[in-house]
């Protein structure tokens, strides 16, 4: 059957036709509308906006509208790069990206591990664990705001009748505690995500690689860490790739719980990002911070990509 | 679509075109639904509010109700959004034209003139008219000799106490300088009444310009100078700031005041959580209805308290404008001239003070806040705006950010406010 379809291929191939060639052969007008809708949204949502915001990069736009704007080259990525504020907040970026997707593997794998185990009304737990990561965003930090309210919050309520501390605190008043504060409201949302991918992954594992350990008088966390967690990388990988690259790009949390603040303390790359092209309405710079934001996403996928390609397991 | 080709599940190619032509139809039919559309005789005019503070949605709702009633040919479509997302929603929706009258903020006009956003209605406002309406309220909307819309909601922060607190802690009247605050504050925290005695909206927002505009007015101080450079960093702009330094780092403020916003005061005040606050004229009515306040009743109204330079309160006025990108202009300035009109104004006067000097004599003005309209007539005669500058966010946003650190005592308010004024400096000189 094979030798069959390559004698089928093969005439397309030596006529000298490629992809454009065959466009335009017979089946040509019904491949270009089969595609078209795709090739539409594609352009339309994908490549326009990229070359449009690398284009702006390029250009002091200082309003939304249309028109001609003073061409500075790089002068904006320069701008950006000298400014302090631009570095505090790729620190906390990368100081909220490391916390929050190393406690989101960390629970999630504790969590996976649970639901994987015979416990009495699994099903239960498995749909209430997903519950916060069906939350919206905006839904949840608007939660853990009042959660975290000085005045009349459930968490000093919590803390204060434990008599773990005094008093009623502040929680998103003091610049790194705010910080901390917001990645927990991220961790509690997006662990459960981790805890689901590892669930699936733990199903796949052979029951019977576990017992043959047993059998050979591996003890319980000894099967753990030299059969369960290699086996699990390629899956944390995947979940270290996504969380990492979406924690970057945190917005939504930080607008609704602190807008930044206090004195910045909160701000993130994407934050900023926005407080420079809508609220200051220095598209340009915006544009630049957009791309920078792009390259540093795009070294994180080139590791992780390095990374996923060494961690193929085979049972 | 042939019978045939349907029975084998299958398309010819002609037929697949077809099918594409359609799709793209559907496509192109979605690019449909532009604002101002005039269909049957009938405007359609979209119009951007904010949610809080001033008039309600509700009242926005019913004015806009017996507009289109008294003009059948006119359908608004009112939106309601937060305060700090109505600047940003303003300038994304500009290109588009999606909305033909916008709420705009005192600070916002050099801006949006600049920007060419909202559209000049200097020769729409007879000379007459705007003498009868108070000098605050038309600042709202004018930028170098010029307007940009029509004032809507004249407001500034007035001065809250809460009486019965106030008077366990033996203080008989309310404080008439920052220093009888401070004392009153004092008094209530000594006497265990409450923790913190004072609350304030200095969350990083525009919340905390207000208040601190309020201060440097008390204090004597002024954003710039003769000649335009930064002034703030002196005399009673740095005064201001570690006034407010001083009362969190004695204890009389609540710290949950570096989060909050003027609704995050109006609840802790409502809670009886609070002493004394500056606030918007709404807070009046809600910290004082029973439904919504555990105080109901015990929350008085007092003009903001003197300093050295005074007793100016920060202009807070808000005014209507048209989107120069509105198809509809004229019907948008229709509909701006009857909400903002002084029957309207007067009748919904409960949540928001009219922006027409005669209003304050009315009877109907009065009996619906007879104890703010007194201190009302008072202070909106004398107020203090923010800067007038097109690039006001940036500003803004600096300033707020070096407050905080000082108040977070990360840095001294000297080297707060001069680390602002040079950057402020830069912003002004780029712009």
């Amino acid at each position: 059957m094979g030798a069959v379809q390559i004698k089928e291929v093969r005439p397309a191939v030596t006529r000298g036709g490629g992809p454009w060639r065959r466009l335009f052969s017979q089946e040509g007008p019904t491949a270009v509308v089969l595609l078209l809708p795709s090739l539409i949204v594609v352009f339309g949502i994908i490549i326009y906006p990229l070359l449009k915001t690398l284009y702006t990069s390029f250009f002091a736009v200082d309003s939304a509208f249309p028109g001609h704007y003073p061409f500075v080259g790089l002068g904006n990525y320069a701008h950006v790069l000298r400014t302090g504020e631009f570095w505090d907040a790729v620190g906390h970026t990368a100081y909220f990206t490391v916390l929050t997707t190393f406690l989101e593997v960390f629970f999630g794998l504790l969590i996976g591990l649970l639901l994987n185990t015979d416990l009495k009304g699994r099903w239960l737990f498995r749909s209430i664990v997903i519950l916060p990561w069906a939350l919206p965003t905006i839904v949840n930090g608007a939660m853990w705001r009042w959660i975290f309210n000085a005045d009349y919050g459930a968490l000093n309520a919590l803390l204060t009748q434990l008599h773990i501390i005094p008093h009623y605190r502040a929680w998103l008043g003091d610049p790194w505690t705010a910080l901390n504060m917001v990645a927990v409201a991220d961790i509690w949302k997006n662990t459960p995500l981790a805890a689901f991918f590892i669930l699936a992954a733990l199903q796949t594992i052979p029951g019977d690689l576990c017992e043959a350990a047993r059998v050979d008088g591996a003890g319980r966390l000894r099967s753990f860490f030299s059969i369960t967690l290699p086996l699990l990388m390629p899956t944390i990988v995947i979940i270290l790739v996504l969380r990492t690259m979406e924690a970057f790009k945190v917005f939504d949390i930080i607008y609704v719980m602190t807008g930044g603040g206090p004195a910045n303390g909160t701000e993130t790359v994407a934050y900023y990002t926005y407080v420079e092209a809508f609220s200051n309405q220095l598209f340009g710079e915006g544009a630049a911070l957009a791309y920078i934001i792009a390259i540093f996403i795009l070294f994180f996928a080139i590791i992780y990509m390095r990374m996923l390609q060494r961690g193929e397991v085979e049972y | 679509m042939g019978e045939k080709s349907m029975r084998r599940g299958t398309y010819t190619r002609g037929e697949f075109l077809g099918l594409g032509v359609a799709g793209a139809a559907i496509l192109a039919g979605c690019g449909g639904g532009q604002s101002g559309s005039k269909g049957g005789g009938t405007t359609t005019l979209n119009a951007l509010f904010m949610q809080q503070a001033a008039y309600s949605s509700d009242n926005v709702n019913s004015m806009t109700k017996a507009f289109e009633k008294q003009n059948p040919g006119i359908k608004v479509n009112p939106t309601f959004v937060a305060y700090e997302a109505l600047h940003d929603k303003i300038i994304t929706a500009a290109p588009a034209g999606s909305y033909d009258v916008v709420l705009m903020d005192v600070i916002w006009p050099a801006e949006f003139a600049t920007k060419k956003i909202v559209a000049k209605t200097t020769g729409r406002i007879p000379p007459g008219e705007r003498s009868k309406i108070l000098g605050g309220a038309l600042q709202a909307v004018g930028y170098k000799g010029d307007y940009y819309g029509f004032p809507w909601i004249l407001d500034t922060k007035y001065f809250y106490y809460n009486e019965d607190m106030l008077r366990r802690a033996g203080v008989k009247r309310a404080p008439a300088t920052w220093d009888e605050v401070v004392a009153a504050a004092k008094a209530v925290k000594s006497k265990g009444i409450i923790k913190y005695p004072l609350v304030w909206s200095w969350a990083q927002a525009e919340a905390l310009i207000c208040d601190y505009t309020q201060l440097l007015g008390a204090f004597g101080g002024r954003f710039f100078d003769g000649s335009g450079n930064p002034a703030f960093n002196t005399g009673g702009g740095l005064a201001a700031l570690k006034f407010m330094k001083m009362t969190l780092d004695e204890g009389l403020t609540n710290p949950s005041s570096i989060t909050s916003i003027e609704d995050d005061v109006r609840k802790v005040v409502s809670q009886g959580q609070a002493a004394m606050a500056l606030n918007w004229t709404y807070m009046f009515a809600l910290a004082n209805d029973p439904k919504q306040s555990r105080v109901a009743g015990k929350i008085k109204i007092a003009h903001t308290p003197r300093g050295p330079g005074g007793a100016p309160g920060v202009n807070g006025s808000m005014g209507l404008a048209i989107t120069r990108g509105s198809q509809n202009q004229d019907a948008a300035w229709r509909y701006i001239q009857f909400i903002a009109s002084q029957k309207i104004q007067d009748r919904y006067a409960k949540l928001s003070l009219p922006v027409w000097k005669s209003s304050y004599d009315k009877k109907q003005v009065i009996d619906a806040l007879p104890q703010v309209v007194p201190v009302a007539k008072k202070q909106l005669n004398n107020m203090i705006l923010r800067p007038q500058v097109a690039s006001y966010n940036d500003f803004s946003h600096e300033l707020q950010v070096q407050i905080q650190l000082a108040l977070k005592g990360k840095k001294s308010p000297e080297q707060a406010l001069d680390d602002a004024a040079r950057t402020t400096a830069s912003i002004l000189k780029s712009s």
